[in-house]
C-alpha cells in the first residue's frame, strides 16, 4: 500500500520527515493543532516545551504509536500517517530505557531483526556493528537488571541502532540519569550523531540538552509550535514573549512600559536606537526583555547610554559566573556576572543597558516587535 | 572533669557511640506478638492434628474416643482403604477414580481458562478497541451474579451441546466462570507494566501474540502463580458444579468423597473417612506450600492497583 503513495514533491528532495496540519485530540481536548514541521536530512531536531506542551505526542505520532485524527506524516517521502511503527523506518528510545527485562542485551538488540526476519548472518554482523558503536561487546550476555543506567540506555539506543532506520526518535531519553552521566551521554549522543548523519528527532524539557545539541529548536505550547529556530537565533531573537521567558536561566528580566516613537518608556527609558524592528514601530504599551547576562554593571556600564541604579538582595556565587538579585521598579531583576566578581549583598551599583541586545514584545499580542 | 573530658574528640572516639544499643530479646512486645501467633497457629492446626490421628489410627482405637491422643499402633489400611477400597454406590475402587477424574477436570480447566484471561487481560490494557470499558463491565459484573441463577440454564446448553455429564462440560463450565476474575486479575497486573515497553516493542515490529509471548508472559510469572494457584484450589476443592453436571463414571474426587462420608449404610469408618479427606485436600496444599512465596508476590503486585 505505502508503495503507490506517490512522494511528496521533488523540490523537497532533501526532507527526512515532514509533518502536515497534525491534529491529535483526546475526546473534545486538542492535544496538537494544525501542526507543520518539515525536518531535513541528517537533520537533530528538538522538540522543547514544558509538561503537557504535547512534545511527547507529536513524537508519539510521528512514531506510530498514537493515531492522529487529522492531518498527515511523511517520512523519507512516503506518506506514512496510517502505516505500522515498525514499517517507518524509524527507532525509538524511551526515558524509562524499556528494555525487555527477561532479554539479554543481544537479544534486545536483535528482538527488531528477528521479528523482521532477517537472515541470521545479518542480524550478527548488525548487533556486532551497534555493539562497537555503542561499546556494549563485554556487556552482550548480561540481562537489562545487571546494567547501569548510562549502560541501559545505550543498550536502548543501540536498538534503535541495529534496525539501520532513518529517523531517531527520542523520547527524553537522559532525564532518567544522574546529572553527570546525563552530560555525558548528551556529549556521546552528539558525536553519534556525527557520526551516523541520521535524522534524529529529540523531545525534552531541559533547555540546556535542547541547546547544545539540536541544529534547530521547536518551542511548543499547549500543542502549538512557538518558534522553529536554530539554538542561537532562539536564544538572541525570541519570537514571542513564552520563548523569551522560556530559554535561558535565570530567565529573561521583563520591563513593562510604552513604546513612544523608538524610545521605551517604564521604569527606565531605553532609545532603541540599533534595535531591529521587524516592522515600523508603533506606539502603545510594550514589555521590554534584557537577558541577565547582557546587563552590564558598574565600570562595564560606563559607556552606556542607558543607565540606572539597583540594590543587590541576594548574592549567588556559582563558582563560572555570579548571579545577583536586585528590584527594579518592584519586580525583580536578575544579573549574571563572571565569577570573580567582588559585588557584595546590599551594594548599590550602576546597571547599563544596550539596547541592541535587547528584546520588546507587543504587550497585547506578546509577539515581537 | 567529666564536662571537660566529654567534650574533647578523643574521648568521645573512646566512648564509642552514645545511649542504648537495641536488643534483640524478648521484649513484652515480641512475647505478645508470637504468643499470639502461636496461639492461632494452634487453633489451625488443632483440627489437622485430630485428622492426621485418626487417620493412623484402627477402628477399635478410634472407638475408645481420645481423638487428641496420637496413635497407640499406627497403621495405614485406612488410607490404602480411602485410596482404593472404599464404597461409592456401586464402585468399590476407592477415590483414585474420583482423584483421576478431577485431575482430568482441573488441568484442562486451569491451563483454558489462563490462557484465554490472559490474553483478555492484555487484550484490554494495550490493544483497546471501542468499548472494551463497557466490554470490561460487563465481564466484571458476571463475577456478582451468584452461580445458582446460572445453575439450570447451564443445564440446558450443556444439553444442547451434547456435553451433559461429560469431562469436557464441566471443563467449560469452570473456564467460563473463572472468567472474570482472572481477567481482572491480568489485566490489573499487566497495566502495572511500563507502558513503554509495549510501544518499544511495537516500534521492534512485533505483533499482538509476539507481543504478548516473548515480552509480556515472560515477566509475569508471579500472577500466572497466583492465577494457577486459585484455579487450582478453587475447581480442585469445587463440588457443586462437580455434582450437577457429571455423571457418577465421571465424579470429581470431592463428590466422592461426600459419597464415601456421608454414606448412611453400615459403620461409619472415621478413620477412612479422614483418610479420604486428607488425600482430597492434599493436592491444593502441595501446590500453594511449593508457590506460597510466588502467591504473595503475585497477589501485591497484581491485584492491588486499578
Amino acid at each position: 500500500m505505502l508503495d503507490t503513495v506517490p512522494p511528496v514533491s521533488s523540490a523537497l528532495d532533501d526532507i527526512s520527515v515532514s509533518i502536515r496540519d497534525l491534529e491529535l485530540a483526546f475526546g473534545s481536548v486538542k492535544v496538537l493543532k494544525d501542526l507543520n514541521i518539515d525536518i531535513h536530512k541528517g537533520e537533530f531536531l528538538v522538540l522543547l516545551g514544558a509538561s503537557g506542551c504535547g512534545k511527547s505526542t507529536l513524537l508519539n505520532c510521528i512514531a506510530g504509536l498514537l493515531e492522529p485524527t487529522g492531518g498527515q506524516i511523511f517520512i523519507e517521502g512516503q506518506n506514512v500517517t496510517w502505516a505500522e511503527p515498525s514499517e517507518r523506518g524509524i527507532g525509538m528510545v524511551f526515558q524509562s530505557y524499556a528494555l525487555y527485562p527477561q532479554m539479554s542485551v543481544k537479544s534486545n538488540l536483535s528482538f527488531g531483526l528477528k521479528n523482521a526476519k532477517l537472515p541470521k548472518d545479518q542480524i550478527e554482523k548488525r548487533v556486532a556493528r551497534a555493539a562497537e558503536i555503542l561499546h556494549l561487546g563485554p556487556l552482550l550476555d548480561r540481562k537489562p537488571g545487571a546494567l547501569s543506567g548510562g549502560q541501559r540506555q545505550r543498550v536502548a539506543i543501540g536498538r534503535a541502532l541495529v534496525r539501520d532506520v532513518d529517523v531517531f526518535l527520542f523520547d527524553e531519553p537522559l532525564s532518567n540519569l544522574d546529572a553527570k552521566l546525563r552530560a555525558e551521554l548528551r556529549v556521546e549522543l552528539k558525536r553519534l550523531h556525527q557520526s551516523l548523519a541520521n535524522t534524529m528527532i529529540y523531545v525534552t524539557h531541559d533547555q540546556v540538552e535542547a541547546m547544545t545539541l539540536a541544529d534547530r529548536i521547536a518551542i511548543m505550547k499547549g500543542g502549538v509550535i512557538q518558534q522553529l529556530a536554530a539554538p542561537l537565533e532562539i536564544y538572541n531573537t525570541p519570537a514571542n514573549l513564552y520563548v523569551a521567558g522560556f530559554i535561558g536561566a535565570p530567565p529573561m528580566n521583563f520591563i513593562q512600559g510604552a513604546l513612544r516613537g523608538t524610545d521605551f518608556e517604564g521604569i527606565i527609558n531605553v532609545p532603541m536606537q540599533g534595535y531591529g524592528f521587524s516592522a515600523a514601530p508603533k506606539d502603545g504599551a510594550v514589555v521590554f526583555g534584557i537577558r541577565p547576562e547582557h546587563v552590564l554593571v558598574n565600570d562595564a556600564a560606563a559607556s552606556c547610554a542607558v543607565q540606572t541604579r539597583v540594590v543587590v538582595d541576594v548574592v549567588e556565587p556559582m563558582g563560572a559566573d555570579t548571579l545577583l538579585w536586585c528590584t527594579l521598579g518592584g519586580d525583580e531583576f536578575r544579573i549574571r556576572l563572571d565569577g570573580q566578581t567582588p559585588i557584595r549583598q546590599g551594594d548599590t551599583i550602576t546597571v547599563g543597558i544596550d539596547p541592541a541586545r535587547a528584546s520588546l514584545f507587543d504587550k497585547e499580542t506578546e509577539i515581537r516587535l | 572533669m567529666a564536662d571537660l573530658s566529654v567534650n574533647t574528640p578523643a574521648t568521645r572516639l573512646l566512648d564509642g557511640p552514645s545511649g542504648k544499643r537495641k536488643r534483640a530479646r524478648f521484649t513484652p512486645k515480641r512475647i505478645m506478638i508470637y504468643g499470639a501467633l502461636l496461639l492461632v497457629s494452634f487453633y489451625y492446626l488443632l483440627p489437622l492434628w485430630v485428622m492426621v490421628m485418626t487417620s493412623l489410627k484402627g477402628m477399635p482405637e478410634v472407638r475408645m474416643g481420645n481423638i487428641f491422643a496420637p496413635p497407640v499402633e499406627i497403621t495405614f489400611e485406612p488410607w490404602v482403604k480411602a485410596w482404593a477400597q472404599a464404597c461409592t454406590g456401586l464402585n468399590c475402587d476407592g477415590l483414585s477414580r474420583g482423584f483421576w477424574n478431577s485431575v482430568q477436570i482441573t488441568v484442562p480447566s486451569v491451563v483454558l481458562s489462563i490462557i484465554i484471561a490472559s490474553v483478555n487481560g492484555y487484550a484490554l490494557v494495550n490493544w483497546r478497541f471501542k468499548g472494551s470499558e463497557i466490554f470490561f463491565t460487563i465481564l466484571i459484573f458476571g463475577a456478582f451474579i451468584p452461580y445458582q441463577v446460572m445453575i439450570y440454564p447451564i443445564v440446558i446448553i450443556l444439553r444442547e451441546l451434547g456435553l451433559m455429564g461429560s469431562v469436557w462440560g464441566l471443563v467449560m463450565v469452570h473456564t467460563i466462570f473463572g472468567m472474570p476474575i482472572l481477567t481482572l486479575l491480568f489485566r490489573n497486573y499487566f497495566a502495572s507494566l511500563p507502558e513503554e515497553l509495549f510501544k518499544a516493542a511495537r516500534v521492534d515490529g512485533a505483533g499482538f501474540w509476539r507481543i504478548f509471548l516473548k515480552v509480556l508472559v515472560p515477566m509475569s510469572l508471579p500472577i500466572f502463580t497466583v492465577a494457577v494457584i486459585l484455579q487450582l484450589t478453587g475447581i480442585w476443592n469445587d463440588f457443586l458444579f462437580g455434582v450437577i453436571y457429571t455423571k457418577p463414571a465421571t465424579y470429581p474426587m470431592t463428590v466422592q468423597l461426600n459419597n464415601i462420608v456421608n454414606s448412611v449404610q453400615g459403620v461409619k469408618e472415621y478413620n477412612v473417612n479422614m483418610a479420604a479427606t486428607l488425600l482430597t485436600g492434599i493436592v491444593p496444599l502441595t501446590v500453594y506450600l511449593i508457590s506460597g512465596k510466588l502467591f504473595v508476590r503475585g497477589i501485591a503486585s497484581g491485584a492491588v492497583k486499578g
